[in-house]
């Protein structure tokens, strides 16, 4: 079992997709393939995530959920004025959830989960023209969180628990647009941690006006993940006293903030059908600026960042029908608007606007076991953007173009319940 | 099974179908054209600014940022084909069987005290041997040193003529024979496309060296063959042999692109000491002062003893009263030596121009003014005292006036004879280029900009200063990278006028400068 979730662990660990800033919305195959709606919706051992509150009216004792998807991402760029065009190479992300949940009694439900809801992976071609930006990063957080449930009545239900987050990154990016060595290999650096942990909490509740109507509400807090000593590794720095850095090794200090979510929203079901709808808030507002202290420099943080992210919101549809005994349809929408304000369009997490389609269906192997299948495939709108706040000997050198990203992801699941 | 087939197939559809596409991708733009040029097969021809030639010598990162593959860059998005140069084996610069003519490349050194100062890379020896012949032509022909009556020269290129001076090693590197002419194998590749810039050593040679060469502009030499290569070649020949090369370079129906000569004088080679950089304090400036009135004394004695009256000895002795003020002065240089100035020095004019390799610290010791030694300072206090010195005595006080060699500084004459050549060369190119209906690029203009406020770009301002402006590398001649992009654009900007075509043109500040190094021993 020990060997089982560090595999698990292993494989979340390189499972990651940029989206949403960073937000990542893969904690479910069946709330996937409805537009990753769910914090109204009893289904199945995903509220752990979804909304610890709506547990204790899973009707099984214990309820089990698994799955994992394939993301592919693609980022273009181009520059119009300078004829360059750039396309991403980011790896396949495989995110893996693991939801389990246990009926103690008729009023109370344990649960754990397992889940990634942050991460970036993106690939530029080294040394490509927003190389002084970010030439790649991979940033994976994973969430582990045991959860209590409540039932304090057949309306109302509350849930929640601690969310211990262990985090890695690993960043490069050139130190300027033109330093390079006697070679002209352009001088860059490494930034590289595991094991960055930290603590935050989630709490739902849920209520029943009347029969077939849920309406659900769950918050996550806000999480700030702090590399302290992480490695820090410079390379093609010419031998010079003029560079504050040299060649090889050294420690940094950073934060990277994992901002608070508020979802709120409801289901309702008629004969086969069941339709969902949540509202999810991220405040992205804490995300002001990704700053850079190497420890081997004096004073202060060596690379400022300004982000300037603001708050959030998505909007989400989700629909699912009985179609026979054994298979349920499910289809979804979702409007996910960027945190990123104009200006601050950095290549590192080029995320505008998007509409996010899926859809899936479950089969029934047995009436404990079932195939839960999903897709889910994000649409961004072609955008004109910039960074703006890179400073070359003080002053601003924009780093602009047009962007198109995408996002494509098949997914898999088993849901047992007994 | 079947049925699992065309799920898959979907599957693959829906992944394709995922993949993001810019509504107009610039592979498929209508906008950026080539217009009447064909550019599948550009040839570059000239000299070291052709080559790529910065911080003193020939280097591989340097080749790669010259303007020429810079361009060939921008054209491949409207036709271009594959752009070859003749690299050299390494960034040290220099040649291995000759490491002295051909030294390794400056790099950006700091000494001990932090100041920062041009100095030879060591870090690794030269490592290119000339004899080495690479065995084909390049796209890029560009040659360092050439002039312009090199290019049709039979024999530039053979490697056994460069020991004694009578051949170029960057040629002989990939001469298709001992007796190759460049813009035959220029010609020989059927370029669909040209530049050429050259012209600039048949003046820098004479520039640089201080103007110690001949100009044959006076001597009327029209034949080249006797040219020396601190020369300036005379106006017709450069004429004569410009139209032959744009002749040649055309007879196919090639379009090209020529660049004028920008001012050599602007260039931080020239500019970069002051001809006023005799800083003195008060009391140094009046004893230098007193120094020229006891020289005048001299003098006047001098003359008069031999015969002369004594009003006219007064007069010609009186062009030595230099007088020298707190803060900067004008340096004394030599001149010739006549019978209206029998010591041959005088005060440089505002306009003429010290070289940057004159020896700063000789400068700091006396040169350019008095060298004063104890013995000098004796005499002094003698003359003070009112007393007479001897004929001995006096020879020793006028031999303690230190002026300028020529070889340091380009002089009024000089710098007339520069513009001279300068004016008819860029007349000749322009007049060609419109005769031919070529792209032309004032890139004069240009560098007149850079040297006399800069030229913004989205990191700041290029300007013409010396290590710290951007434009110009550490041999204070020849261009950064960043300036060879300028040069790009500008060679873009005359290729849509002329042609129609519509060029991405690329962006200065992803270019870099100076290179930081201290592998300097």
């Amino acid at each position: 079992m020990k060997k089982l979730l560090s595999l698990v662990l292993f494989i979340t660990m390189t499972s990651v997709i940029y989206a949403g800033g960073y937000r990542v919305s893969v904690q479910g195959q069946r709330a996937i393939a409805m537009g990753h709606t769910g914090v109204a919706v009893v289904n199945s051992a995903e509220l752990v995530f979804f909304n610890p509150a709506g547990l204790v009216y899973l009707e099984n004792k214990l309820n089990v959920s698994v799955g994992a998807s394939g993301i592919f991402t693609d980022v273009i760029y181009q520059n119009e004025e300078f004829g360059t065009s750039f396309e991403t190479d980011n790896s396949v992300g495989t995110p893996l959830n693991l939801y389990a949940s246990y009926k103690v009694n008729d009023w109370m439900s344990v649960g754990l989960g397992v889940y990634t809801p942050y991460g970036s992976e993106v690939t530029w071609p080294t040394d490509w023209s927003g190389s002084h930006l970010v030439n790649n990063i991979d940033l994976a957080a994973i969430f582990v969180q045991p959860t209590v449930s409540f039932k304090l009545s057949d309306h109302f239900s509350i849930g929640g628990g601690p969310i211990y987050v262990t985090g890695s990154v690993n960043f490069n990016r050139n130190l300027n647009r033109t330093l390079s060595d006697i070679d002209g290999n352009r001088a860059n650096v490494t930034i590289d941690d595991s094991g960055v942990n930290n603590w935050g909490w989630t709490i739902g509740a849920m209520f029943n006006p009347v029969e077939n109507l849920r309406v659900g509400f769950n918050y996550r807090s806000e999480i700030i993940l702090e590399a302290e000593g992480g490695d820090a590794t410079f390379t093609n720095v010419p031998n010079s006293p003029a560079v504050p850095f040299a060649n090889g090794s050294t420690n940094f200090n950073a934060e990277l903030p994992l901002p608070a979510e508020l979802t709120v929203g409801l289901s309702y079901e008629y004969k086969k059908w069941l339709f969902a709808f949540d509202y999810n808030r991220q405040y992205w507002d804490v995300y002001e600026s990704l700053d850079i202290d190497f420890t081997n420099t004096p004073t202060g943080p060596d690379s400022v960042n300004p982000r300037n992210y603001k708050n959030s919101s998505v909007y989400r549809f989700g629909l699912q029908y009985q179609a026979t005994e054994k298979i349920t349809l499910r289809a979804g929408y979702y409007r996910d608007e960027t945190p990123v304000q104009p200006g601050f369009f950095a290549p590192e997490t080029p995320r505008n606007d998007s509409d996010g389609f899926s859809g899936g269906l479950s089969f029934a192997v047995t009436p404990k076991l079932a195939i839960d299948a999903s897709f889910f495939y994000l649409r961004f709108d072609e955008v004109d953007a910039s960074y703006d706040s890179y400073l070359e000997n003080g002053q601003s050198v924009p780093f602009g173009g047009t962007y198109k990203s995408s996002a494509f992801a098949p997914g898999l699941g088993l849901t047992y319940k007994m | 099974m079947i049925k699992n087939i065309k799920y898959l197939a979907v599957l693959a559809l829906g992944l394709v179908a995922c993949e993001p596409e810019f509504d107009n991708p610039i592979e498929e733009s209508a906008t950026i054209t080539s217009g009447e040029a064909d550019f599948s097969n550009y040839v570059a021809l000239g000299n070291s600014l052709t080559a790529g030639f910065a911080d003193g010598a020939l280097y591989i990162t340097g080749q790669e940022n010259s303007f020429p593959n810079i361009l060939s860059k921008q054209l491949a998005l409207v036709g271009g084909g594959e752009f070859t140069q003749p690299l050299m084996a390494d960034n040290a610069g220099g040649f291995s069987n000759d490491p002295v003519t051909f030294p390794t490349r400056f790099v950006l050194a700091f000494d001990a005290e932090g100041n920062p100062g041009p100095a030879r890379y060591t870090g690794a020896a030269p490592s290119t041997d000339f004899t080495v012949n690479l065995g084909s032509s390049f796209n890029n022909m560009g040659v360092p040193g050439a002039k312009s009556y090199h290019l049709a020269a039979p024999g530039y290129g053979n490697a056994a003529g460069v020991a004694v001076g009578l051949a170029n090693p960057y040629f002989a590197r990939f001469a298709s024979s001992p007796d190759a002419t460049v813009i035959a194998d220029a010609i020989a590749q059927n370029p669909t496309f040209f530049s050429l810039w050259i012209g600039n050593n048949d003046i820098l040679g004479y520039a640089t060296s201080g103007g110690v060469g001949e100009d044959h502009n006076v001597t009327n030499n029209l034949d080249p063959t006797t040219y020396g290569g601190d020369d300036i070649t005379n106006n017709n020949v450069f004429a004569s042999v410009y139209n032959d090369l744009i002749g040649a370079l055309t007879a196919n129906g090639a379009k090209g692109v020529v660049l004028n000569l920008p001012d050599v004088t602007s260039l931080p080679f020239f500019t970069t000491v002051p001809n006023n950089a005799l800083v003195l304090d008060e009391a140094t400036a009046a004893s230098l002062t007193g120094f020229f009135q006891a020289v005048v004394g001299i003098v006047t004695a001098q003359v008069a003893g031999t015969g002369a009256p004594l009003a006219q000895a007064q007069a010609l002795a009186s062009q030595y009263a230099f007088t020298f003020n707190a803060g900067p002065n004008r340096f004394l240089i030599k001149t010739e030596v006549t019978t209206t100035n029998p010591l041959g020095v005088r005060q440089m004019t505002e306009e003429e121009l010290l070289l940057l390799t004159i020896d700063q610290a000789a400068l700091a010791q006396g040169y350019g003014s008095v060298v004063l030694t104890p013995e000098v300072l004796q005499v002094l206090g003698i003359l003070q005292a009112g007393g007479t010195p001897t004929a001995e005595q006096g020879a020793l006080v006028i031999a303690a006036i230190s002026g300028i060699e020529d070889a340091d500084a380009l002089d009024a004459q000089e710098l007339m004879a520069i513009s001279t050549a300068r004016d008819s060369f860029n007349a000749t190119i322009a007049g060609l280029a419109a005769a031919n209906e070529l792209a032309f690029y004032d890139v004069a203009s240009d560098l007149a900009q850079a040297a006399n406020g800069g030229i913004p770009f989205d990191g700041g301002v290029i300007t013409s200063q010396f290590v710290t402006g951007g434009g110009f590398s550490l041999d204070g001649v020849h261009p950064t990278p960043r300036a060879h992009a300028l040069v790009t654009n500008g060679i873009i900007s005359a290729i849509q006028d002329t042609y129609g075509a519509n060029i991405p043109t690329v962006n200065p500040g992803e270019f870099g400068t100076v290179t930081l190094s201290n592998e300097v021993n």
